[in-house]
Parts: C-alpha cells; structure tokens; sequence
C-alpha cells in the first residue's frame, strides 16, 4: 500500500533526523535537498560576498571568467549586513572577496583586521583618492549624493544650500530617504566625520521630524516622479539609470548637487578587499585587480550602473557630471564608523 | 521501533463519557508512546533554538542597554501598528474564511464546485506578490489600512481550508437534534456548528496572526513597519545587531500573548464521531433571495485577492517581453525552489508527526509544552531563525554553516505549525478506538497505528504537507539569511529585482511562484475535502 510504504519511509526518515539532531553537528542530513556545501574553494573558484547592486558585479563576473577561467560564486547582501557578517565567521569565513558600495563597511573589516594587503598592482591601478592609505582595501567604483527633486514642487531658488538645512522646519514632509540603506547611511557617516557627533544627532532628530521613509533609492526616487514627496535624497546613479532605460520612474524629476564640500556633495567610495583567510588568494586578488583595471572600469563607463568609474585612468560615462565638477568634501574613508552611526540612527527612532 | 511488548487492555476512555476522560486512570504508555515522546522532545528542544538565542542575547545585552532599546518611542510606533494590524486582520480573516466555508459546504451556493477552490486560491498568491501588484495597481499605497488589506487577501484562506474540511465533514446527526430541539438555521449555526468549528478558527487565526507578525516582504512594499520589517531593517544595517535583538524580544513576547490567547480558546473538547452506523450527509440551506449577494461579495472577494494580483503580474509580464525570460537566471531558481520546498515538505511532515499524536492522543502539560515549544520558534519571523542558526552554526557547527541541510531545518521549525494544525485536526477526527479495536483483534501497536490512525489522517497530512511547501516557495527572509553561497530561489530573485523596482524583471518570478503553488493549493484543497475513511 502506497500510504503504508510512505509512513515507514517517514518514520525511518524521522528516526534519522532525530538522531542527527541528537548527534548535533554530524555535518550532513538525510534531508539534505540540492547543492551540496559551497564552503572552501578549489583551485578555480572563489566566492565573493557582494553588497554592491547585482547587476553590476554580474557584468564583472561574467567578464573575469569568460577571460580567466576562474568560477566565481557570488552571495548577494547589504553593506555592514555582509561586513558584520564577515566579521562573526572570522578565519572560517567562506568568502575570498568582500565587495560593497560604501566604505563604512570596509572600514569595519579592516579594523577587524581580517584582510589582506592588496597586491602592488591593483593599488598602482587606483589613484590615492579613491583608496585608504593602508592598503587594506581599494575603492572600485564611486557615487555622488544628490537630492533628486520635483521642479513643479520647489522651484530652483528655494533649493537648499545645504544638506544641513534639510532638518530645518520649512523642509517638513518635503523629502524622502531610505534610512535603512547602506547608502543613505553612508552620507550620515560622513556627516558625522565632517561636523562631528552633536550636529550629526541634531541632524537626524530634525530628519525624523521632516522626512518621509522609503525603503531603497529608487522607490525613494519614483515617489518623487509620482508626485508623493517633493524631493529625494539619494545617490546619483539612480537618476541616470533608469533615464537610460524608460524614464518612466525619473522624467518629472531633476538631480541637484550641493557641491561646496558640503556633506551634501559627500562622494562615496565603493570598496573591495580580499580576505585573509582566503584559501584561493591568488584568485581572489586577480579578480580585485580585473575590476579595477582597464576591463573592469570600463564596465562602469559602458555599461548601466552608472557610477563613477574611478580605475586605471578610465574616464566615467560622459552622461555624468564629472567627479572633478562635484566639489565633494575630503573625508578619509578608513574614518568612516557605521556602527556609531547605526546607533545614532536607532536613537533617534530611524531605525 | 520494533515494538510487540505492550498490547493494552481496552483503555478506560472507551466506554466512559467523552468530557470526563483521562485524568487519573491513564494506562501506563505503551512503549511506542514513550519513543515517540523521546523524538518529540528532541525536536522540541532543536526547535527552541532560536528562541534560545534570542534570550541569550537579551539576557547578555546587559540591563541598561536592553532597556534603553525596548523602551524607546520607535518601539512604542512598531506596537501600536503591530497591534492594530492583528487586531483587525485576524476578525476579518475568521469572517471572511468561516463565511466562505459555510457557503461553499452549508448553503445552495450556485457553483459551490468552483467556488470552492477558488476561496483557496489566493494562497497560491504570496503576500509579497499580492503586494507588488497592489502597489502596480495603486501606487501611493501605504499604512495600516493597505497592510490589512493585502494581509486579509492574503491569509484569509488559512482559515476558509480548515473550516470547509471541519463542515464538510462534521456529522449532521447534532445539528438535526438542534432543528428537532427548535432552532433556526441560524441560531443553529451559532449554536451548534460554530463551537465545533473552534479548533479550525482557533488554529487557522492563530497562524494568520502569526503570519502578520512574521511577514516582511509584503509591508516593507507598502512602507508599513510591523516588528518584522524593523528587525530586518536592523539587520541589513548590523547583521545580528542589539537593537535588532532586542526587537526580536518584544516580537517573541508578543507571540507568547498570541499562543496564550489561542490555548485559553481552543478548549478541550472531543469532536470525533463514535458509534455505530455512517454519517450523513449534511443538508444545504436554501439561498433563494441571497443567492445573487452571495454570488457578488464572492465575486468581489476572490477578484481583489486572486484575480487583481494575477491580472498585474499578467500585465508586467507582457510589458517585459521576451527579455525578461533568461533561462540561465530562472531556471536554477526554478530548481532549487522545487527542491527544497520538496525536501523541506517532506522532512515537516515527518517531524510534526509525534507532536501531533501526542497533543491529540496524550493531551496534558507535557504534550502541551512540546507544542507550544514548536509554536514559539514558528511565530518569530524567519529572519530570528536565520540569525540564531548562522550565529549557532558559525559559533557551534561550523560544518552545517552555509549548508542546505541547515536551511532545511530552519524550513522545518518555520513551518511546522501548518503541518501540526493539519496533523492535529486530522487526529483528532480519528478516533483512536479504532485503533485500540485493531490492537485487541491482534495488530502489534504500531502496525495497528501504521494501518488504521495514519491511514485516517494521511489526508491531514497531506495537507499539512502543501502547506508547508507553499510557505517554502514564498519563503524569503530565513532564504536570504542562510541559503548555501550561490543559491537563488524564485522568492529572493524576484524580491531583488522588485526591490530595485525592476517589476518587469521581476515578473516572471512572480508567475512561477503561483504556477507552482496552483497545483499544491488545489493538492491541499482536495485532501482537505478527503472525509477519513471514504
């Protein structure tokens, strides 16, 4: 009997798992269903915890292979989401390369202490700029604040000067952001580096009080071009992302830089490092050293992420403001601290 | 499990009144009893892992710390709309889902064939899918209100399954005496049918409520903020930060309310039938002027739940065109999606099993607490379970960190209620004399129970298993946390395109998710109908 042979099958099936569970640690279930554990890498393999936008590392990839050979696994997550993680899995950790869009989480890997030095020839690629001066990590690509806005809305001289002045009452309920992302998170990391602990907790009460939250950059941006908030404070490549595709979630709005070193015009810096306990090193720092090269940068200029390229004197794509115009303020992103930041952010009820 | 030691008497409870049995003149348990008690506890005490967790971490926070996280005012917000979503969702799910059943199974409802699956088939339509295309359809929705509303479409049908399969197959017999005795329809329906509907309302509103407090993807789309959304903010910011788990405390709190709530209601009554002689039939009352309401609230009701979300899905699909079919992107999702609803099905089913027949055929605190054990790791959201067991795994068993095998057991602990509230009712519709007369004419315990107890509640079973299944397929938290590195399934691809607003790309992930739940909702339906025994 059909019913029969499945209720013994089950409880032989119950018995082994119960015995796994009692074992506790024997490594291997009798349920198991598919792939078999991605832990270590072989000799052409690496795995890289990606934070940055998937579709970006996925035209890496798929170029670094297709020259190298090398199989790339990728697990997609968020910046100090990954970093943290990282930091819990310690020597056991399966990644080879950490990838993100913003620097505050490679500043906590590396205080961590759990990278590698990057090779000469990947840091001879990356201007000083765009890397930290030890070594430990280097930039791959960058972003520009911007505060996307609706021209029938706020018409241009009531534009703010500052960033700062988006915590002032007249800006109530008149801008979104996405609090809960790494990005936005980023600029408050700078804010907090440029003026410093009290203007910073200052700045987010006001923001509480003022903004509306969205969750992500481009829902942020598509309110704005729906007319639901007046304006939005994101990052740039949003804007000429989807102006490249329909449009249809950025036609009604308009990019506003702040420029003046304010913390506004905060450029941030995406990073990638490899780690130390990497157990395919060599692979793992050729493939840091194809995205910062002449191919890897040039997936920036050509491709649909639209950030700034920052590698191997490839320029950006020339629908961008150029990063040179952007008058962004010098901030060191070895400095940048998320985790001050993310308590700031949960003391005054954004998160 | 080779058991032929204990062949028991004929119990106490077989010839006594059905209210007053048990207490105090219990037979010693046969030996299968106590093996199956081992293996309950057990998975009990794997399943209080996360839990376990979650107080540890409190508890190491620090006093200070952990109040200053709790009682914060962001805190206070995340109550207030946790509470207000809960407080009205579950009524209106117990009324839509009892109403519905009892037109389907109870009246003269023109085409109660097809009305009958239909009232199911919204649950082959993930909450974050019907989200999406609410947010395609209306998009400046948000708040509380767009929360109850996608989360009523969403889950009513977690309460309409149980209780068309507890109508259709509650004996008629009371209802009659109910009629002969004097009472109307109505007033019998109130009366007589509805207490016996308790353990299906009861365990269906408590899974709807645990769903509201559990679900991520759905709310974030709308920017309502429950605890779930909040804590996952958190860990996309710190992975298993403080605040986070501290907020995964006042969760798990709050679910321990929800569980109290519904053990205080469920009751202990018995609600097999015994005796000699077959069932029948129920009789349908007449609609005759209420036909045409009926037939239109159902119309309405179905359409905004069912046809709205597949009508956009249809549309974004078109819209997309043919590039948004990548075979290379789809098709291992597509796998792995199958593969592990399959496996984690399965691997429930089996485990929910000695919880089930303990709860139903030992009731007592010690029945009672294993189950409730189970109800606490399945109410915290998937994302608590992922970040106890990549912590535990990381720290503890480094060897299952990042496996399938470990994604698997989370999968069981989420979703074990659904196979136990199936297991359960379909238990305790079989009466276990029959199982006690197979012992008496010379079965071993176990063949007994194998050939008449599993037989009767295969079909439980069956259903318990669907459901769980369909939960894997639209599984997107704990999946995020702890799939092995590579692994995409159709929930998290079509959350990460989604997310950028991609929702032509996300699309066809959309599609998949409910081609694969159609199937299993309609497979739960039919066996959900199956009366034990015919």
């Amino acid at each position: 009997m059909k019913i029969r042979t499945n209720a013994l099958a089950g409880i032989a099936l119950a018995a082994t798992a119960a015995l796994g569970l009692a074992a506790c640690g024997s490594g291997s279930s009798a349920t198991a269903g598919s792939s078999a554990a991605a832990n270590g890498s072989s000799a052409g393999e690496i795995t890289v915890y990606n934070a940055q936008h998937e579709s970006l590392t996925k035209e890496w990839i798929d170029a670094f292979t297709a020259e190298t050979g090398i199989k790339v696994t990728v697990r997609q997550g968020d910046d100090t989401e990954m970093s943290n993680q990282i930091v819990q899995e310690g020597q056991a950790s399966p990644a080879d390369v950490f990838l993100t869009e913003n620097s505050p989480a490679m500043a906590q890997v590396e205080n961590a202490g759990l990278f590698a030095d990057v090779d000469k020839a990947t840091v001879d690629q990356v201007p000083a700029e765009f890397r930290p001066s030890t070594n430990k990590w280097t930039g791959i690509a960058a972003r520009s604040t911007v505060l996307v806005y609706d021209k029938n809305k706020i018409s241009a001289d009531k534009l703010p000067k500052s960033m700062l002045d988006l915590a002032n009452p007249e800006w109530k309920g008149k801008w979104a952001a996405s609090p809960s992302g790494a990005d936005f998170q980023a600029i408050v990391s700078a804010l907090l580096e440029l003026k410093g602990e009290a203007a910073t907790e200052a700045w987010l009460k006001g923001m509480k009080e003022n903004s509306k939250p969205y969750k992500g950059n481009s829902t942020a941006m598509k309110a704005v071009n729906a007319g639901e908030v007046d304006s939005a404070l994101i990052y740039h490549y949003y804007y000429y992302g989807d102006q490249a595709k329909t449009g249809e979630n950025s036609n009604n709005v308009t990019p506003f830089y702040f420029k003046n070193q304010d913390p506004g015009a905060f450029v941030s810096i995406s990073g990638g490092g490899v780690l130390k306990s990497s157990k395919n090193a060599a692979a793992a720092q050729s493939f840091l050293k194809f995205i910062t090269g002449k191919k890897g940068q040039e997936v920036l200029q050509k491709g649909t992420s639209f950030e700034y390229a920052v590698g191997s004197d490839v320029p950006s794509n020339d629908k961008l403001v150029p990063l040179k115009e952007l008058q962004a303020p010098t901030v060191d992103p070895a400095k940048l601290n998320s985790a001050k930041v993310t308590e700031l952010m949960t003391q005054a009820g954004l998160l | 499990m080779t058991n032929k030691l204990a062949v028991p008497g004929p119990s106490g409870d077989l010839t006594t009144d059905t209210t007053t049995a048990g207490r105090g003149k219990r037979p010693r348990p046969p030996f299968g009893v106590s093996v199956v008690s081992i293996i309950a506890v057990l998975i009990a005490l794997f399943s209080l892992v996360p839990l376990a967790y979650v107080v540890f971490m409190t508890a190491s926070t620090g006093w200070d710390t952990a109040m200053a996280l709790i009682f914060r005012p962001r805190v206070g917000e995340l109550l207030l709309n946790t509470v207000l979503l809960t407080v009205v969702t579950v009524p209106l799910c117990l009324v839509l889902g009892v109403g519905g059943a009892w037109l389907v199974e109870r009246t003269s409802l023109v085409g109660r064939k097809w009305w009958a699956v239909l009232l199911a088939a919204p649950l082959a339509i993930p909450a974050f899918v019907n989200s999406y295309a609410w947010v395609s359809a209306v998009p400046s929705l948000g708040g509380l209100w767009s929360g109850v509303l996608i989360a009523t479409l969403s889950y009513f049908p977690l309460v309409y399954i149980p209780a068309a399969a507890t109508l259709s197959r509650l004996d008629p017999a009371i209802e009659q005496s109910a009629a002969s005795l004097g009472l109307g329809a109505w007033r019998a329906f109130f009366r007589v049918v509805l207490p016996q509907l308790r353990i299906a309302m009861t365990g269906g509103g408590l899974l709807v409520a645990l769903h509201l407090l559990a679900e991520y993807g759905a709310f974030a789309m709308i920017r309502f903020d429950t605890f779930t959304t909040a804590i996952m903010v958190q860990y996309q910011s710190t992975f298993n930060g403080t605040a986070g788990n501290m907020l995964a405390s006042v969760l798990v709190f709050l679910c321990l309310i929800l569980l109290l709530v519904e053990v205080r209601s469920r009751g202990s009554a018995r609600y097999a039938r015994i005796g000699s002689g077959a069932q029948a039939r129920a009789l349908r009352l007449p609609l005759h002027a209420y036909q045409l309401p009926a037939q239109l609230s159902l119309i309405a009701l179905t359409g905004l739940a069912f046809g709205l979300p597949l009508t956009f899905v249809l549309r974004w699909i078109v819209a997309g065109g043919p590039e948004i079919w990548a075979a290379e992107e789809f098709m291992p999702a597509l796998l792995q999606t199958l593969a592990y609803g399959l496996a984690a099905a399965v691997a429930t089913t089996v485990v929910a099993f000695p919880m089930a027949y303990l709860a139903v055929r030992r009731p007592g605190w010690f029945s009672k607490s294993l189950e409730l054990s189970n109800y606490i790791t399945s109410s915290m959201p998937g994302i608590v379970v992922g970040l106890a067991f990549v912590t535990v795994s990381i720290r503890m068993v480094p060897s299952m960190y990042q496996t399938s095998a470990l994604l698997i057991a989370a999968y069981v602990l989420l979703f074990l209620p659904r196979a136990l509230v199936n297991i359960r009712s379909g238990l305790s519709q079989a009466p276990k004399e029959l199982d006690e007369a197979a012992q008496v004419l010379g079965k071993p315990p176990l063949l007994a129970f194998l050939r008449v107890t599993l037989r009767l509640t295969a079909p439980a079973a069956a259903g318990g298993a669907a459901l769980v299944f369909l939960g894997i397929v639209n599984e997107l938290t704990a999946t995020l946390l702890l799939s092995p590195n590579g692994t995409r399934t159709l929930a998290t691809e079509f959350w990460s395109k989604s997310s950028e607003i991609d929702y032509a790309g996300a699309a066809p992930y959309a599609l998949l998710m409910i081609l694969i739940s159609a199937p299993m909702t309609y497979l739960l339906f039919q066996q959900s109908k199956k009366v034990a025994g015919q």
